[in-house]
C-alpha cells in the first residue's frame, strides 16, 4: 500500500506528513500529524466531532480524504488559543458549555466558522451552525449561549 | 447551566439550610474546561503509541447458536495481522463482574467457544498493523454456527419450554442466596387491602432498551510498561472494576497493572462493563506492543451494553377519596444474555418501591430475566428511572380513576417525614410536597386550600411510622424446586442407628419480622444523632422490646459481613 | 482496504478508470468515505479535478450545475435561488460544504432529497465524455450501473413559486429524511400544465408520483383536486420499511405531507 507525502497549511503553519491510501482526514491529523484535537465520534458523518475548517469551509474530518488537502488551509482547535484563550474558549468556560468535553472542539470549529463569516449572527444561526454538531451532555443551550455572548465579544471581527 | 437557568428556591426549608455557603449555590468553573476546550483534555485515545496495533473482533450474526468450529486460518494469513486470538487464549474465560463483589455466578465468556447468545457477541480478536487490515481480516474469521431456538421477550423467556439462554439458570431467571428466582418485597396484607379497596386499578408499562449513545466511544490502549507491568488508558467509568476485572480474567496480580483514566466523553453508565481492558491487555501481553480496543460506532449502538428493557404490573388498591392503600408490582427487567449488572439493578429497583408515597400494604416481586438481546447495562437512575415511569404513569392513570387533580392526588398520598416505608425505615428529609406545590405554581394549575397548606413537615410519623400488624411469609413465591432455607439442624444417625444431635445453627428470626417501636425523630434545632441511632444498619434483635431496655446478648458469633451496603450478599 | 487512489485532471479521464470495474468515484465524499471508513468500499478510489464540476453556469432557459457542485454553493448562488428551500435541508453546515449535486443521484435511501427535487424540475443529465443530455428518470433507472455524470440541467420554471419542496424527518433542523416530496405545478391560466411530483423514501429510489400528477394535470389548485390528489397519495408504491420508518407509517404520512405542500402552493 503506497503511502503519498501530503504538504498542507494546519493553522497557519506549514506541514507535512505521509498519508495512506483511503485514510481520513481525522485519521491522518490525529496519528500521522499528532494533533489530537479534532475526536472520533462515528466515522460516517452523524455527529460533528471531527469537525475541522478546511480553506474557511466547516467539514467533517471523518468524511475527508486526507490526500485531498494537499496544498490547503486547514484549521483545528489546536490553532485557536494564541497567547490567551480565543474569545469563544472564554466564552464556552465562562458559560458551561462543555461537561464532557468530547463534543467541544467539534462545536468550536463550526462556530468559528460561524463567526468567521458572520460575526453577529442571530440565535437561528447559531442554531444552524451547530446543527451538524451533536452533543449528549448539556442539552445545548449553555453551548448557543456561549457562541452569541462570544459573538457580542467581538469573536468574529 | 450559567446563573439565568436555575431558579434557587431558598424559601423552602430555610431553618434546615445554611445558605451562607461559599461555593454551593454558586457557579463555579468546571476544572477540566481549559482542557476541553483546548482539546486537550486526555481521553483514553489521545495517547500516540510507537507501533500500536489495532484490535476488532469477529462477532455472532445470530441472537443464539452454537459453536461447532472457529477458523481463524485465513485471518492469520490477511495482510498486516499479528495475532489472532480466541477463548482459548484467555487465562480465564468466564466471569461476572459482580463477582469482585461476591454476587452471582461467572456466566459470560471473554470470547465466546462453545454458544454465543445475543447478536454481536465476540468470538475472536484480530490484532493487526491498521485498523483497516484488522476490519478486513475481522470479516476472514469463519465460524461454523449451528443456529439455535432464541427469545426476545422476558414473558416469553418464563414461560416453560422457552429457549434457555444460560445454562446455569435454567428458568431464564438469575436466582438470589440460592434460594429465589426474584426480588421480593412484603410489606402488609396487599390482597386484603386490594378487597377493601374502592377501586382497583391495573396497569401495564413498557421500557425498550435505551441506548447511552456517548459521542465517545467506548475503548481502551493496553501497552507493556518497562517495569513489568501493563499500563491501560481507558474509557471507563469504573477504573478499579475494570482493573479488578482484567486482574481475574488475564490471572495478572493487580500490582502489575497500571490503569490510567478518568476522562470520559460521555458515560451515562455506558461505559462500566469493562469489556474492552481485559482484551486490549491480552493483546500487549501477547504481541510485547500497544493495542488499542475501541468500538466503532456500530458495536456502540448495537453490541455496546444499553439501559435494559422493562416491563412492569403494577395494580393499585385506591379509596374513594383518594388515599391509595395498596400496591403491587410484578416486574420483569430484560438482563439480555448475561447477568452484568443487572442482578443488582433489580435490588435498587425493589429499594425504590412504591415510589415517594405512604402506602401501608406493598407487594412486589421483581425478575431478572436472560433473553438472547445484547447484555443489559447500567443508565443514569440505573435500575430506578424504569420503574420511576411506571409508578408515575399509574399515578395518572389512578387519579383520574378517582377523579383527583394528578397534583393534588400526589400531594395526598406524598410520604411525609416521620413515615413508615415499605422497607421498614422511616422517611426523612421528604420533599415531594413542595416540589408538587411549585410545580402547580409553575404550570398554573390551581390547588386545593389543604394541598397548598401541606408540608412534608406536618402529618407524617405517629400512626404513620408504625408497622403493619401482619406481613405476607417470607417463603411466599419461592422458586419452585428451590433449596428451602434450613431451620433446623440435620439429624445424623450414628453407627448404632442412634440419632445425634449436631450442634443447633442460630435460630434465624421469626418469619413474622417484627422490629421494635421506634422513637420518633426530633426535628427542631439540631439533629438528635441519639434519637437516630436506629436508623443506622443494625443487625434485626431477635424479640421486640422496648427502646430503653438494654440490647439482649448478641447470638452465637458470626463471621463479619463483607459488604454490608448491598442487602443479601453471599456471605462466607 | 483501498489500494489505490487515483486522481484525473478531468472527469473523462476518471470515467475512461471507472470503466475497468472494481473502483468508486469520490466526490465530497459523504456517502464514499463512509463505506471506505467500514471497509465496505472497492479496492481503488477515483477522483478527479476537473474545475468545470464546480461550475455553475446559469443560461436563460436553464441552470447548468458542475456534478461537483456542493450543497453550500448552492445555496451561495443566487441563481439557484429555487433550489435552496432544498440544499438548506441536507445535511448540517459540514455536509453541505462537501455533498455534490451528482453524488446525491446515486444516495440511497434515506438520502437522495436533492435528486427527488431534480427530478420533480425535469432535470437532465450529461454523462462524462458525452455532449447529449438524459433525462434523469433514465439515470436513476440504470444507476446501479457505474456512470460517471459530469452536468446536470436544472430547467428554470417559468414561475418560482411553482415548485415547492417538504421534507419528513425525525430530527430537526437536520436529519435524514423519512420521506421528502418536491412537486412543479406551473399554471396555464388557472390551469395546472405540466405537473411533476416526485417523492423520495417512497421506493427504493426517487419517483415520480404518477397518480398524484395525474389528478392534479388540467384542472385548478383548489380544494377538491388537492382531495382528489391526495386520495392516492401512495398508489401504486410499496414504500421500504427501514430503521427510520415503516412503510405502513410512510404509506399514512405522505398523504398528510403532500397536502401541506399543495396547499403552500396554492396560497403562493
Amino acid at each position: 500500500m503506497a503511502k503519498k507525502p501530503v504538504t498542507f497549511v494546519l493553522n497557519g503553519a506549514e506541514r507535512a506528513a505521509f498519508a495512506e491510501a483511503g485514510q481520513n482526514l481525522l485519521d491522518f491529523l490525529r496519528r500521522g500529524v499528532g494533533d489530537l484535537t479534532p475526536k472520533y465520534g462515528c466515522g460516517q458523518g452523524g455527529c460533528g466531532a471531527c469537525t475541522v475548517i478546511l480553506d474557511g469551509e466547516p467539514v467533517l474530518a471523518c468524511l475527508t480524504l486526507a490526500e485531498s488537502v494537499a496544498g490547503r488551509r486547514v484549521e483545528t482547535v489546536a490553532g485557536l488559543a494564541g497567547a490567551a484563550p480565543h474569545p469563544l474558549q472564554e466564552a464556552f468556560m465562562a458559560h458551561f458549555a462543555a461537561q464532557c468535553g468530547y463534543c467541544t472542539p467539534g462545536m468550536l470549529m463550526s462556530a468559528k466558522a460561524l463567526l468567521d463569516r458572520t460575526p453577529r449572527p442571530t440565535r437561528e444561526q447559531v442554531v444552524e451552525a451547530i446543527s451538524g454538531n451533536l452533543c449528549r451532555c448539556t442539552g445545548y443551550e449553555p453551548i448557543i449561549a456561549a457562541i452569541l455572548a462570544a459573538a457580542e465579544r467581538g469573536a468574529g471581527a | 447551566m450559567s446563573e439565568s437557568m436555575i431558579e434557587f428556591r431558598k424559601d423552602l426549608f430555610a431553618d434546615e439550610r445554611d445558605d451562607r455557603l461559599a461555593v454551593i449555590g454558586k457557579p463555579v468553573r468546571r476544572q477540566d474546561i481549559l482542557g476541553h476546550v483546548t482539546g486537550r483534555s486526555p481521553f483514553f485515545d489521545d495517547h500516540l503509541f510507537e507501533g500500536l496495533l489495532h484490535l476488532r473482533c469477529a462477532r455472532s450474526p445470530h441472537h443464539h447458536a452454537r459453536i461447532r468450529r472457529i477458523d481463524i486460518s485465513a485471518a492469520e494469513r490477511s495482510p498486516g495481522v499479528v495475532r489472532v486470538l480466541t477463548g482459548r487464549d484467555v487465562p480465564r474465560n468466564l466471569n461476572t463482574l459482580l463477582s469482585l463483589l461476591d454476587f452471582g455466578i461467572d456466566d459470560e465468556p471473554v470470547l465466546s467457544e462453545d454458544r454465543v447468545r445475543y447478536m454481536g457477541e465476540p468470538v475472536a480478536a484480530v490484532i493487526a498493523e491498521s485498523e483497516a487490515a484488522a476490519r478486513e481480516a475481522a470479516a476472514k474469521v469463519r465460524v461454523d454456527y449451528e443456529p439455535l431456538p432464541h427469545v426476545l421477550d422476558v414473558e416469553e423467556a418464563i414461560k416453560p419450554g422457552a429457549p434457555v439462554v444460560l445454562d446455569i439458570y435454567p428458568g431464564n431467571r438469575f436466582i438470589y442466596h440460592g434460594k429465589y428466582d426474584h426480588q421480593k418485597l412484603r410489606f402488609g396484607d396487599v390482597e386484603a387491602a386490594l378487597r377493601a379497596a374502592d377501586h382497583v386499578v391495573e396497569g401495564r408499562y413498557q421500557m425498550s432498551p435505551i441506548e447511552q449513545a456517548p459521542i465517545e466511544t467506548c475503548g481502551a490502549i493496553a501497552a507493556p510498561e518497562t517495569n513489568d507491568r501493563f499500563v491501560c488508558y481507558t474509557s471507563t467509568q469504573a477504573l478499579f472494576f475494570s482493573l479488578a476485572t482484567s486482574s481475574k480474567v488475564l490471572r495478572l496480580p493487580s500490582s502489575r497493572l497500571h490503569f490510567i483514566g478518568g476522562t470520559v466523553g460521555g458515560g451515562f453508565g455506558g461505559k462500566v462493563d469493562s469489556i474492552h481492558e481485559p482484551l486490549a491487555i491480552l493483546g500487549a501481553m501477547l504481541t510485547g506492543r500497544p493495542v488499542k480496543y475501541a468500538w466503532d460506532r456500530e458495536e456502540e449502538m448495537q453490541v455496546g451494553g444499553p439501559r435494559g428493557a422493562e416491563r412492569w404490573y403494577i395494580t393499585d388498591g385506591v379509596m374513594r377519596d383518594g388515599r391509595i392503600v395498596a400496591r403491587k408490582f410484578v416486574g420483569y427487567f430484560d438482563s439480555g444474555a448475561y447477568t452484568r449488572l443487572t442482578s443488582y439493578a433489580i435490588m435498587k429497583a425493589v429499594g425504590h418501591l412504591p415510589g415517594p408515597y405512604t402506602i401501608p400494604n406493598v407487594y412486589a416481586d421483581v425478575y431478572c430475566v436472560f433473553t438472547n438481546r445484547t447484555p443489559a447495562t447500567a443508565m443514569r437512575g440505573f435500575g430506578i428511572t424504569g420503574v420511576d415511569f411506571a409508578i408515575e404513569a399509574h399515578m395518572d392513570k389512578v387519579a383520574e380513576v378517582v377523579g383527583m387533580n394528578p397534583i393534588e392526588f400526589r400531594i395526598l398520598n406524598a410520604y411525609r417525614d416521620g413515615d413508615m416505608k415499605a422497607h421498614r425505615r422511616i422517611a426523612k428529609n421528604c420533599a415531594l410536597i413542595e416540589c408538587c406545590q411549585v410545580v402547580a405554581e409553575k404550570a398554573g394549575v390551581a390547588l386545593s386550600p389543604e394541598a397548598r397548606r401541606a408540608s412534608s413537615r406536618q402529618g407524617g410519623g405517629g400512626e404513620r411510622a408504625q408497622l403493619p400488624p401482619r406481613t405476607g411469609a417470607r417463603r411466599e413465591g419461592a422458586g419452585r424446586g428451590l433449596r428451602r432455607p434450613r431451620l433446623r439442624a440435620k439429624r445424623r444417625t450414628t453407627k448404632r442407628g442412634r440419632r445425634v444431635r449436631s450442634a443447633r445453627r442460630p435460630r434465624r428470626p421469626s418469619r413474622e419480622c417484627r422490629p421494635p417501636r421506634l422513637p420518633p425523630i426530633v426535628r427542631r434545632g439540631r439533629p438528635n444523632l441519639r434519637a437516630r441511632r436506629h436508623l443506622r444498619p443494625r443487625v434485626l434483635p431477635l424479640r421486640s422490646r422496648s427502646p430503653q431496655s438494654p440490647p439482649p446478648p448478641s447470638p452465637a458469633p458470626r463471621p463479619p459481613i463483607r459488604f454490608s451496603s448491598i442487602s443479601g450478599l453471599r456471605r462466607r | 482496504m483501498i489500494e489505490a487512489v487515483e486522481t484525473y485532471a478531468t472527469a473523462e479521464e476518471a470515467a475512461r478508470a471507472l470503466g475497468s470495474g472494481g473502483a468508486l468515484y469520490l466526490a465530497g465524499g459523504t456517502l464514499v468515505m463512509a463505506e471506505v471508513n467500514a471497509n465496505r468500499a472497492p479496492p481503488r478510489l477515483v477522483r478527479a479535478l476537473d474545475p468545470a464540476l464546480r461550475q455553475i453556469v446559469p443560461t436563460s432557459e436553464a441552470i447548468r450545475l458542475g456534478a461537483g457542485v456542493t450543497m453550500a454553493q448552492i445555496l451561495g448562488s443566487r441563481d439557484c435561488a429555487v433550489l435552496h428551500e432544498v440544499a438548506r435541508q441536507i445535511g448540517g453546515p459540514q455536509v453541505r460544504s462537501m455533498a455534490t449535486v451528482g453524488g446525491n443521484l446515486f444516495a440511497r435511501n434515506p438520502y437522495g432529497d436533492f435528486a427527488v427535487a431534480l427530478l420533480a424540475l425535469g432535470a437532465r443529465a450529461v454523462l462524462a465524455g458525452q455532449t447529449s443530455p438524459r433525462p434523469l428518470a433514465d439515470l436513476l433507472r440504470d444507476r446501479d450501473r457505474p456512470a460517471l455524470v459530469s452536468q446536470i440541467e436544472v430547467p428554470r420554471p417559468r414561475d418560482e413559486r411553482s415548485f415547492g419542496f417538504v421534507k419528513l424527518a425525525r430530527v430537526h433542523p437536520r436529519g435524514a429524511s423519512v420521506l421528502c416530496i418536491a412537486a412543479l405545478l406551473p399554471r396555464e391560466g388557472s390551469r395546472l400544465r405540466g405537473v411533476r411530483v416526485a417523492y423520495g423514501g417512497m421506493a427504493d429510489r426517487p419517483v415520480r408520483a404518477a397518480a398524484v400528477e395525474r389528478a392534479l394535470e388540467g384542472n385548478t389548485l383548489e380544494e377538491a383536486t388537492i382531495a382528489r390528489a391526495v386520495a392516492v397519495a401512495a398508489q401504486g408504491l410499496d414504500p421500504p420499511t427501514d430503521a427510520l420508518a415503516s412503510g405502513w407509517y410512510r404509506r399514512e404520512v405522505v398523504g398528510v405531507q403532500l397536502r401541506r405542500l399543495l396547499e403552500r402552493l396554492a396560497r403562493q
